[in-house]
């Protein structure tokens, strides 16, 4: 069943990266990739890393939604919307994606893996969070806090200066 | 055999026939809400309506990503309910639970644009970025509101959570958390006064193009989506299953109900907001609000540690 499941998922990621390249319309590229992506995610569950795959399922829809609007906007096609290609040196892209997925891809046929030892955490999440955290947690808290502040800040400053600005 | 924690598998099965069950009758109350004749009809009388009702065809459309659109929306629903206590355990009792939910929301966000995209249509294309625009000011409040309650019970596991609120239910720990979820939760299923992606302004917006069996699915995806976040409040907030007398799926269902009507009650009180006032109030009272709300449960939590 794990077998079955990590080579669609595999396949699956592999066929809508491709796809990427193919479709010729932006919304198209961006919800193939997003569709890759959660092949992805698919397989870090597959390794039991629950917390992992669920936030790069969370992440990757947002993220690609906002990549969605983003690439719209900026590599709109004088035309129209549909179709609209990626067509910024559409060979090189592919050949320096292809390239990345096959030096990985020999990377693990290759490597010489050391045997396990030891046994996984019984709560991988906790495992993970001491792991990033542990001790840095002041740093994290503190970058944290700060990225969120600069975050709101800008929001706030630019919406000051939006569509209906004598608006309260 | 049987785990003890989980329902057995054939209750994944019947999960969607409960859900679409629950959310049928959400529509009658919505009927009676407007004042509608035969309110108790009325759902099944838009459902065959839209059956036999023709597709709309516009011209130069995206039709795949628009139906995926469609799909994605009472599909995402479903697969959030998955993790929702029915009585005391859920169909599947994630570890990651609170997590699972949230990412299965926020697929809403990607389906609302795609749909509002695939039409090749103006209002729709506008119903669909202003989802996306809202989409951030609305999920922030709404993770941290939901992270205050699994902070609480010091676990993403709903079971936890639901087990953590036995002595006190959370919506008396954390009031605030529990406004700001009943808040996005309408928002994130564009419901109620959050409605601007959907509304008349744009002629339908992100639907104004749909009609027939699309619009069914649309329609029935955002009913469910916002039946789950409602039925989410009660683990989340209202203590689960807890209550004397009757069993836990009985409460489970009264206080599903309880908030499920509020939310209904809100749509027809309140006019559609407008975005640009929302927003900014989101952003400088909302997340403020609940990141104060998250560091006094920290707080407490810490100290009875």
């Amino acid at each position: 069943m794990g077998q079955v499941l990590f080579w669609t998922l595999a396949a699956a990621a592999l066929g809508f990266g491709y796809l990427v390249f193919r479709v010729d319309s932006m919304a198209r590229a961006t919800f193939a990739l997003l569709a890759s992506f959660l092949a992805v995610a698919g397989e870090v569950l597959l390794l039991g890393l629950g917390y992992l795959g669920v936030v790069i399922a969370l992440m990757m829809v947002v993220e690609m939604v906002v990549m969605a609007v983003f690439m719209v906007m900026f590599m709109m096609n004088p035309a129209g919307l549909v179709p609209m290609t990626m067509v910024h040196n559409k060979a090189g892209s592919a050949a320096i994606a292809i390239g990345t997925f096959v030096a990985l891809a020999a990377g693990v046929l290759v490597v010489d893996w050391p045997t396990r030892v030891g046994e996984p955490a019984p709560d991988v999440t906790l495992a993970l969070g001491e792991a990033l955290m542990g001790g840095q947690m002041l740093t994290m808290m503190t970058l944290g806090v700060a990225l969120f502040a600069t975050i709101v800040a800008t929001v706030v400053l630019s919406t000051a200066r939006g569509r209906y600005r004598d608006e309260p | 055999m049987a785990d003890p924690s989980v329902l057995p598998w054939y209750a994944a099965l019947l999960l969607p026939v409960l859900l679409g069950g629950v959310t049928w009758l959400a529509l009658v109350g919505d009927a009676l809400f407007a004042g509608e004749r035969a309110a108790v009809a009325a759902p099944g009388r838009e459902v065959a309506r839209l059956l036999v009702g023709q597709r709309r065809r516009t011209v130069a459309s995206d039709a795949l990503l628009g139906r995926v659109g469609g799909a994605v929306l009472p599909v995402a629903a479903l697969l959030a309910a998955a993790v929702l206590p029915l009585g005391e355990r859920p169909v599947a009792d994630l570890s990651v639970g609170v997590v699972w939910f949230n990412a299965m929301e926020v697929l809403a966000w990607a389906a609302v644009w795609l749909v509002g995209w695939g039409a090749n249509s103006a209002p729709a294309m506008v119903g669909g970025y202003r989802f996306v625009a809202q989409g951030l000011a609305y999920e922030l409040p709404h993770m941290f509101a939901i992270i205050t309650a699994a902070l609480g019970a010091e676990s993403l596991r709903l079971t936890t959570i639901v087990e953590a609120q036995r002595d006190l239910w959370f919506v008396v720990v954390m009031p605030v958390a529990f406004a700001v979820y009943l808040l996005s939760a309408a928002a994130m299923a564009f419901w109620g006064p959050f409605d601007a992606p959907v509304a008349r302004d744009v002629a339908g917006g992100a639907a104004a193009e749909l009609s027939g069996v699309d619009r069914l699915v649309f329609a029935g995806g955002r009913w469910l989506l916002l039946v789950v976040a409602a039925a989410m409040a009660v683990p989340l907030f209202l203590g689960g299953g807890a209550g004397p007398l009757l069993p836990a799926w009985a409460w489970v269902a009264v206080k599903t109900a309880a908030v499920l009507a509020l939310l209904l009650w809100l749509r027809h009180r309140f006019p559609t907001v407008r975005v640009d006032r929302f927003v900014p109030f989101a952003w400088v009272v909302l997340i403020p609000l609940t990141i104060a709300q998250a560091l006094a449960v920290a707080l407490v939590v810490l100290g009875g540690a």
